[in-house]
């Protein structure tokens, strides 16, 4: 019965044969979709441009951002605008700084901001909403409540709160950010695990005995990763948005170091004096990235959530 | 219906209850206070000045002191920094400011909002659509402090039309360019959520049953495709509300209408607790209850929600 059988022989190759083709999988997908989406991907060239004059930008910089130009800074109107010949080339502040390497800063602050700050609402946001909606019950009740209170005050006025009262340096700013902005994605994250529980594949991890830790890290947050990514993204212009405006008003962080917020507020004070360039560079940068960052993000929920379309 | 009111609020209060313990707290381990200045006070007259103040108590007594007299007597106690005014002069002089062209701004972004996302939706792909589109992008990059100095620019500097900040009791050039600056943002993002809302529901099939029977299109607006399109609107009214009272904290300093905002700011950066901490409070009591009545309206909109 088992003897050679040219029927068995060319079965065997037929299972052997690897060169089918393999399934689409869900992230090749998205990743095409994304590729396809016109305004996203140009939204990503720009960024990347931004990201890349943060990054080379200094090169090119004949001045720090901390250096007064003392020859020019008694007639900035006349002698600080914008040009070639100084190498200031986006001319100078009202001290008398170089606002070329101001901005450069100000622009690495505030994506660093953004990105500090959607990445903490992502971890915290992610554990919270996972441990509550996984866990259910009691706990999940105690933690949702403590999320519903938070929610009920306004953020920026906590963010502010924290500020002043943990003193204005970077780490605070980053802490007071990340304490804030991982409220709403802890309620959307428990929202997708309450549903991802009773799925039958969970049921089936379950009854195979996969422990809690092992379904709740190799079955659900993959699931969730599409959900978290797309909100991540959209909350980094809002962390930018919610640093510029604390920094507008003076509160957020100190001199030297500096943000687009409050160099456009410093712009936005000398505008009555003839020095718009003062103005015009960090709005032009800022919203060039707030824009580029809502169109990327636009991109990403269409690509990774295509039931929303 | 009663009874999810009476739940609703009988959440509200130890919320709002949490929200004072917490932030009084807060402020009262915060090293550094009102009365550290560059030249230290000595200790007889610093220990004068926290008696006058109470804060020579413990701790728990001087939280339980302070939420008996908001509770009593309303009275939010003195400014630390301002000898001579109480934090309820303070707020009584700057809220009715912030609260006129807050709730002016509030109209305008939701009205205007609605209006232009309802007539972009019906007028799907025309310049009308493009509009409110490409308004809805710029609302994410012209937050309240970007619009303020372009305001100015424009209409004080450039066209001289408008005064470029004061209150001027509410006078209305005064007005126009706080609430513009304060509703611009919102007014697109509404008008965003107001016509892509409309979209879907003018290609559902219950519109297309009342469109195969014969309605005229203005019935099938006004009377099927409005309540539903507006859910989601309602649901985002509520935040709304709330960045419009923390915006006006930028409404207030920038064009200078001596609004609470101002007040915050400046006893922020005064470390005068008492005026922070009632301002604090005053906000997030109005956010509870704006909260509620978003969600009252919500359940209006929306016959399927139970309670």
């Amino acid at each position: 019965m088992f003897g050679k059988s040219e029927k068995a022989a060319e079965l065997a190759a037929d299972v052997t044969d690897f060169n089918a083709i393999r399934g689409r999988s869900l992230f090749r997908d998205a990743m095409d979709r994304f590729l396809r989406n016109k305004a996203a991907m140009a939204s990503v060239v720009v960024l990347l441009l931004i990201i890349a004059f943060v990054l080379f930008g200094p090169l090119f910089a004949q001045y720090s951002n901390e250096e007064i130009d003392w020859a020019r800074m008694g007639d900035i109107k006349g002698m600080g605008a914008p040009s070639l010949e100084t190498g200031h080339y986006f001319g100078l502040d009202e001290l008398g700084r170089d606002l070329f390497a101001r901005t450069i800063q100000a622009t690495r602050t505030s994506l660093l901001v953004g990105l500090i700050g959607a990445g903490m609402a992502l971890i915290v946001g992610t554990a919270w909403g996972v441990i509550a909606g996984y866990y259910g019950g009691r706990l999940d009740s105690v933690m949702m409540r403590f999320v519903d209170i938070m929610l009920a005050i306004p953020l920026t006025l906590i963010l502010i709160l924290i500020l002043v009262i943990a003193g204005r340096n970077f780490v605070t700013l980053f802490v007071a950010l990340g304490a804030v902005s991982w409220l709403t994605m802890s309620r959307i994250v428990r929202g997708q695990t309450l549903t991802l529980k009773t799925r039958e594949f969970i049921e089936a991890a379950r009854a195979g005995g996969v422990s809690e830790t092992g379904i709740i890290f190799r079955h659900i947050l993959p699931n969730l990763i599409g959900v978290v990514i797309v909100y991540a993204s959209l909350l980094v212009p809002e962390m930018i948005l919610a640093e510029s405006f604390i920094s507008f008003l003076g509160l957020g962080i100190s001199e030297p170091m500096t943000s687009l917020g409050r160099l456009i507020a410093e712009g936005a004070g000398t505008m009555n004096y003839g020095t718009l360039w003062q103005l015009l560079f960090p709005l032009f940068f800022y919203v060039t990235i707030i824009i580029t960052m809502f169109f990327i993000g636009d991109g990403l929920r269409d690509a990774l959530d295509p039931k929303d379309r | 219906m009663l009874a999810y009111v009476v739940r609703r609020l009988l959440v509200a209060i130890p919320t709002i209850l949490l929200l004072v313990i917490a932030s009084f707290f807060l402020m009262h381990t915060a090293p550094g206070g009102p009365f550290t200045s560059e030249r230290p006070l000595p200790p007889a007259v610093l220990a004068n000045i926290q008696a006058q103040y109470g804060l020579d108590q413990p701790l728990w007594k001087q939280l339980w002191d302070y939420l008996y007299n908001i509770v009593v007597h309303f009275d939010f106690g003195p400014s630390f920094v301002q000898k001579d005014r109480s934090v309820n002069d303070i707020i009584a002089r700057g809220f009715p400011i912030s609260l006129t062209y807050g709730t002016l701004s509030f109209l305008a972004a939701s009205l205007v909002g609605v209006a232009l996302g309802i007539a972009a939706a019906i007028r799907h792909n025309t310049w009308l659509d493009y509009f409110a589109v490409s308004l809805g992008i710029a609302a994410q990059a012209l937050p309240n402090f970007i619009m303020g100095p372009i305001l100015i620019l424009t209409f004080t500097l450039w066209l001289g039309l408008l005064p470029g900040g004061g209150w001027n009791g509410g006078q209305w050039e005064y007005l126009i360019m706080p609430v513009i600056a304060l509703s611009t943002s919102y007014m697109g993002n509404i008008a965003r959520i107001t016509r892509s809302s409309m979209l879907e529901i003018l290609n559902s099939n219950f519109i297309r049953t009342a469109r195969a029977k014969g309605l005229p299109t203005r019935s099938i607006i006004w009377r099927h495709a409005m309540k539903p399109t507006l859910l989601p609107v309602v649901s985002y009214l509520g935040p709304v509300f709330v960045y419009v009272l923390t915006g006006s904290v930028f409404v207030d300093l920038y064009f200078s209408t001596g609004g609470l905002g101002q007040s915050y700011v400046s006893s922020a950066l005064t470390r005068d607790y008492a005026v922070l901490l009632g301002v604090t409070i005053l906000y997030g009591a109005l956010t509870v209850v704006v909260n509620l009545l978003t969600d009252l309206a919500y359940a209006w909109f929306d016959p399927k929600i139970r309670y």
